[in-house]
C-alpha cells in the first residue's frame, strides 16, 4: 500500500499511547427492548490497528450493540469509552465527530448523486459553495490510499453494490473516522469482491485504525480477524479470542450453543423426468431494462438446481417468470404444459410452490395473520373453500397442524405475522409452500437473515422435498449453500447462464470467476477463496 | 429530553378499543376548550347534544334517520377501505344514487301507477346501478391506468353534484324551483308513522325503510368481509398487494370489482334518502354525508357492525349540533375525531418513549437491571441482527 504523505481528515490522529491503545471499550452494556434483553451485561474491547470480528446468530445482540457504539441507541446501564475517554453519543454525529464511524447493511446513499456528493453530504465543510474539482480529487486520493476502487463522478445508481459499500466506506474515512464498524458487509459482495474489501479493511489496520467486522460466516470471519468475540442471546460467550487457532466447530458451539450439522445428508441423485424447461427465456427487469437475454435450463425431478448468480444478474427475474409474476419472450414449460405469461394462479395449478425473495411483503401478508397466510395458497380448494365461504375451523385446525409440525414459534395462530422472527416466518412460508405438494419449488434467497439453527431447518425442508422427487430450482447468493444443496450448479452473469457444473466438478473458484464476469480462462487454482 | 416511537412487539387486545373510545374522548375535550373559549358552555353544550339527540323516543328516531345514510356510506367506504382503496367519492355515488332512483319515477322508467312493491325495488336497482356506475369508473381508472383514486373520486363528486342540479335546475325542476316535484306516494319507503293507526305509539316517528337496507348490508357485508373467500382476497389485497399477485389474486379485477359494490352502496344510501326522507330530489340533499362516512368509517375501524355504531354516534351529533350551532360546531367536533383517531392510530402500533438524556457513566452506577424475563417464542428482538 502506498503511503499517503499527509492524511486528509483535519484532525490529526493523536500519536498512539499505552493509555488509549484500545481504540473503544464497551463495559457492562444493558440494552433491553420489550420483551428481549439484546445486551446483557456486555463487555467489549477493540484495539488500535485490529480487525475485531464479532459474529453471532440474527438476534443475538450483536448489531444493538454497534449501534450503541455508534450512538444510534443509548445504552440502559453501562459506559462506552473511546480512546480512553468516556463518551455519551446522542447521535451518530456524535459518533463520527469522535472518530468512530458505522456501515449499515442497507446503504444511506443518494441514487442521483456523485460519489463525490454523496461523500460529501451533510458535512459542514465546504460551507457554502461546493468545490467539487478539489474535493473530487481528494475524494480520489482517499480511495486509492485504501484500495476502494470507485470513479469519484460516477453517479450511485451506475454503481454495483459493491462499489456503493466503497462509497459508504470513504464517507466513513472522509469524516476521520479511525473506528469503523462494518455491519454484515460481505452479505451483498461476491467471493472476488470480499476479497477486494478484505484488502481494504487491511490497509486501513495497516494504518493504524481499527475495523469491527460483523458476521454470521464463521468462514470469512476466520479468514480477516485479528480476534473474535461471539454473542449469544445478548450475551458474550468468547470475549476477543484470538482468531489463530480458533476452529470453526468451536465458534458455532458458542455462537448456537449446541454443535451443528456443517455437512447434510443427502440422499444419492436420481434423475427423474424433467419438470422444468426454461427455452431461450428474454424479460426485462423494473426499470425496463434487459435482466434476461436468452436463458435455457431444465430441472428434473428428485433434483435441485442450484442459481449461483451475485444479486442483480437476472435471478431474481427468472424466479418471477417461471412463477407467472414477469412477462416474458421464450417457453417456460412445466412438465410440458406452457406457463410462460399465464397467471400465477396458472402456474399455482400447474404444481409449482414458489419461496418468494421478498418474504415480509410477498411472501406474507404482514398484518395478517398466521392462520390467513398459511392457507393463501389453499382458499380456493376445500377444505378450507366451503361454496365462496372460508371454512375458519378448518382453516384453523391446518393452521395448527403446520405450526405444529414445521415447529413456527408463535403464541397463536391469530397472530399477525409481523410479529414473527426471520426464521419463524420463513418456516411459515415454506410449510405452506410444501404442503401444496408441488412439482417444482422455485426458492429464493431461502435462509437469507436467517441464523444457522433456522438455515439447517430450511435446508432440511428443501433436501426432504427432494426426496419425495420434487424438482427445485434455488437460487442464492451464498455459495456455500449452492454447493451444499445442489444436484447441479447453473451460474449466471448478466442475463445469461456462462457455465453449468454437477455438484461433483462443481468449484467455488471457478463459479465465484464465472459470477463475476470472469472467464474459465482466468481460473488460476491457487486463487480459489474459501 | 427526546420524544420516541418504538414498534410494538405486541398489541394487547384491549389496545386498540381502549384508543378509539380515547380519541373519541380527547376530541371532545378539545372541541369543549373550544366551546369554552368563545364564551359557551361546553358541559351544558354537551348535555344538550345528549338531550337533543336521544332525550325521547322522538329525537332517537330522528337521530336514526340521520344515522341511516352514515351507516350506508360508512359502509361503502369501509368496504373500499379495507382493499386500501381511498374512496372518497362515497357522497358523489351517494348523489348519483339519488338521481338514479329518481330518474325512475321522473322519466318515467316505469308507468305512472306501479305499486310501491315493484316501484321501491326498481328505484333501489337504479339508483345502486348508478351510484356503482360512479365507483366502476375510479375503479377501472385505477386498475388500468394507475390513477389515482382519491383525486379521481375527489373531483367525481363535484361531477355528480353539477349532473344533480343540471336535472334539477332544467328538465325535472318543478316550475323553476331548484327541486324536482314531490315523488308519489308508491315511491316513497315507509316509516314507522306511516303505521300509527296500528301501533299508536309510532306516530310522529320518522324511521324509515332505509335503516333496515342499512342493517341487512351491514350483515351482508359482514358476511363477505369476513367469512368469504373474496373477503379473505380484499384483506390480503389491502394489506399487502404484492402477496396478493403471489398468491394467484388478479388484484386489478377485484379493485374494480370492489369499486363498483362501494359506489353501489352509496347509491343504495342515495336512493334511501330522497325515497325516505326527502320525498323528492333536490341538490341539496346531502349535508356531506359522503365525506362524514369517511370518519365513521375510520371510526369503526373498516368493521361493518362498529360501522352502525359510528354513524349512530355521528347521525345524534349532526342532528342535535344544528341546534347549538347550524354548522361550525359539529364540524368542529368532526374534524378533531378524525385527527385523534390517526393519532390513536399510530399510538396502536408504536409506543412512545420519553427519554432523559442521563449521562451514560452515572447509569453504570446503579444495580444491575433485573435479570431477563421469560420472553414469549416469538418476541423477536428489534433492531438487533436482520
Amino acid at each position: 500500500m502506498t503511503v499517503a504523505p499527509e492524511p486528509p481528515e483535519p484532525s490529526g490522529d493523536a500519536p498512539p499511547t499505552a493509555a488509549d491503545s484500545l481504540a473503544v471499550q464497551a463495559i457492562g452494556i444493558v440494552k433491553e427492548f420489550p420483551g428481549v434483553v439484546a445486551n446483557d451485561h456486555v463487555d467489549f474491547d477493540l484495539r488500535r490497528g485490529e480487525v475485531h470480528a464479532l459474529l453471532g446468530e440474527n438476534g443475538a445482540g450483536k448489531s444493538t450493540l454497534m449501534n450503541i457504539l455508534a450512538g444510534l441507541y443509548r445504552p440502559d446501564a453501562g459506559e462506552v469509552r473511546v480512546e480512553g475517554r468516556p463518551v455519551d453519543f446522542g447521535s451518530p454525529r456524535d459518533a463520527i465527530a469522535a472518530g468512530l464511524g458505522m456501515v449499515h447493511q442497507h446503504f444511506t446513499l443518494v441514487p442521483s448523486q456523485t460519489v463525490t456528493e454523496n461523500v460529501l453530504l451533510g458535512l459542514d465543510r465546504p460551507r457554502f459553495l461546493l468545490h467539487e474539482r478539489e474535493s473530487e480529487a481528494e475524494i480520489g486520493r482517499l480511495a486509492e490510499r485504501f484500495g476502494l476502487r470507485v470513479p469519484p463522478g460516477a453517479r450511485i445508481w451506475q454503481l454495483s453494490v459493491g462499489e456503493q459499500q466503497r462509497v459508504e466506506i470513504l464517507k466513513m474515512l472522509y469524516r476521520g473516522a479511525r473506528i469503523l464498524i462494518m455491519d454484515e458487509p460481505t452479505a451483498v459482495l461476491a467471493p472476488q469482491e470480499a476479497d477486494e474489501l478484505f484488502a481494504t479493511l487491511r490497509s486501513m489496520t495497516a494504518e493504524g485504525r481499527s475495523v469491527v467486522f460483523i458476521s454470521h460466516k464463521l468462514g470469512e470471519v476466520l479468514a480477516i480477524a485479528d480476534r473474535i468475540t461471539v454473542m449469544r442471546r445478548g450475551k458474550v460467550t468468547a470475549a476477543g479470542i484470538p482468531a489463530t487457532g480458533a476452529t470453526k466447530a468451536d465458534l458455532a458451539r458458542r455462537m448456537v450453543g449446541r454443535s451443528v450439522l456443517e455437512t447434510l445428508e443427502r440422499t444419492p441423485f436420481e434423475p427423474g423426468e424433467v419438470v422444468l424447461s426454461v427455452r431461450d427465456v428474454v424479460a426485462d427487469n423494473d426499470r425496463l431494462l434487459p435482466a434476461l437475454r436468452g436463458v435455457s435450463l431444465d430441472v428434473r425431478a428428485g433434483e435441485i438446481v442450484g442459481i449461483a448468480a451475485v444479486a442483480g444478474n437476472g435471478q431474481s427475474e427468472l424466479a418471477e417468470v417461471i412463477t407467472g409474476l414477469r412477462p416474458c419472450g421464450g417457453e417456460v414449460l412445466v412438465r410440458g404444459h406452457a406457463v410462460a405469461n399465464r397467471s400465477a394462479s396458472t402456474v399455482l395449478r400447474r404444481g409449482v410452490a414458489h419461496v418468494p425473495e421478498d418474504r415480509t411483503s410477498v411472501g406474507t401478508a404482514p398484518n395478517l395473520s398466521l392462520t390467513d397466510n398459511l392457507i393463501m395458497k389453499r382458499y380456493r380448494q376445500p377444505p378450507v373453500a366451503r361454496g365462496w365461504l372460508v371454512d375458519e375451523s378448518s382453516a384453523r385446525a391446518i393452521a395448527l397442524d403446520l405450526r405444529d409440525t414445521y415447529r413456527i414459534a408463535a403464541p397463536t395462530v391469530d397472530t399477525e405475522v409481523r410479529l414473527l422472527s426471520g426464521g419463524n416466518l420463513q418456516r411459515a412460508i415454506l410449510a405452506r409452500e410444501i404442503e401444496t405438494r408441488p412439482g417444482l419449488l422455485v426458492a429464493v434467497q431461502p435462509t437469507r437473515g436467517l441464523d444457522v439453527g433456522a438455515i439447517e431447518t430450511v435446508h432440511r425442508l428443501l433436501l426432504d422435498l427432494r426426496a419425495k422427487g420434487a424438482a427445485i430450482l434455488l437460487i442464492s447468493e451464498e455459495l456455500d449453500e449452492i454447493l451444499a444443496l445442489s444436484d447441479r450448479v447453473d451460474v449466471m452473469y448478466e442475463g445469461r447462464v456462462v457455465g453449468s457444473f454437477t455438484a461433483a466438478e462443481a468449484d467455488i473458484g471457478r463459479i465465484g470467476l464465472l459470477m463475476t464476469g470472469g472467464s474459465e480462462a482466468d481460473h488460476a487454482p491457487a486463487e480459489a477463496a474459501g | 429530553m427526546t420524544i420516541r416511537l418504538e414498534p410494538r412487539t405486541s398489541v394487547p387486545r384491549w389496545l386498540s378499543p381502549a384508543l378509539t373510545i380515547g380519541a373519541v374522548a380527547v376530541a371532545l375535550t378539545i372541541s369543549g376548550a373550544v366551546i369554552a373559549a368563545v364564551g359557551g358552555d361546553p358541559v351544558a353544550s354537551y348535555l344538550h347534544i345528549l338531550n337533543a339527540s336521544f332525550g325521547s323516543v322522538g329525537v332517537l328516531s330522528d337521530t336514526l334517520v340521520k344515522a341511516t345514510p352514515l351507516i350506508l356510506t360508512g359502509l361503502a367506504c369501509a368496504l373500499a377501505f379495507r382493499m386500501r382503496l381511498w374512496n372518497i367519492g362515497a357522497e358523489g355515488q351517494f348523489l348519483l344514487g339519488a338521481w338514479g332512483a329518481s330518474a325512475v319515477v321522473l322519466f318515467p322508467l316505469v308507468p305512472d301507477g306501479t305499486p310501491a312493491i315493484i316501484l321501491i325495488p326498481v328505484m333501489m336497482l337504479a339508483g345502486m346501478l348508478a351510484g356503482g356506475l360512479w365507483g366502476f369508473i375510479p375503479g377501472v381508472l385505477r386498475a388500468r391506468l394507475g390513477v389515482n383514486e382519491i383525486i379521481a373520486t375527489l373531483m367525481l363528486n363535484y361531477v355528480a353534484l353539477l349532473w344533480i342540479q343540471f336535472w334539477v335546475f332544467g328538465a325535472w325542476s318543478e316550475s323553476g324551483f331548484q327541486q324536482t316535484k314531490a315523488f308519489p306516494d308508491a315511491a316513497l319507503l315507509p316509516r314507522l308513522a306511516d303505521f300509527a293507526d296500528a301501533v299508536p305509539a309510532f306516530a310522529g316517528l320518522t324511521v324509515h325503510l332505509g335503516l333496515l337496507f342499512g342493517l341487512v348490508t351491514a350483515g351482508l357485508l359482514w358476511l363477505f368481509l369476513e367469512r368469504s373467500r373474496w373477503g379473505y382476497e380484499i384483506r390480503l389485497i389491502g394489506d399487502s398487494p404484492r402477496a396478493a399477485r403471489y398468491a394467484g389474486i388478479d388484484i386489478g379485477r377485484r379493485l374494480i370489482i370492489v369499486f363498483a359494490i362501494s359506489g353501489a352502496i352509496a347509491g343504495l344510501a342515495g336512493m334511501s334518502e330522497v325515497s325516505g326522507v326527502v320525498g323528492r330530489l333536490q341538490d341539496r340533499i346531502s349535508p356531506g354525508y359522503g365525506f362524514t362516512a369517511v370518519i365513521v368509517a375510520y371510526l369503526a375501524k373498516f368493521r361493518p357492525g362498529r360501522v352502525i355504531v359510528a354513524a349512530i354516534l355521528f347521525g345524534a351529533l349532526i342532528l342535535a349540533g344544528r341546534e347549538i350551532q347550524p354548522s361550525g360546531v359539529p364540524a368542529m367536533i368532526q374534524g378533531i375525531i378524525l385527527f385523534t383517531l390517526i393519532v390513536a392510530d399510530v399510538l396502536v402500533r408504536y409506543r412512545v418513549r420519553i427519554e432523559r438524556r442521563v449521562p451514560v457513566t452515572a447509569a453504570a452506577a446503579s444495580p444491575p437491571a433485573a435479570s431477563p424475563p421469560a420472553a414469549s417464542p416469538p418476541a423477536p428482538s428489534p433492531g438487533a441482527g436482520g
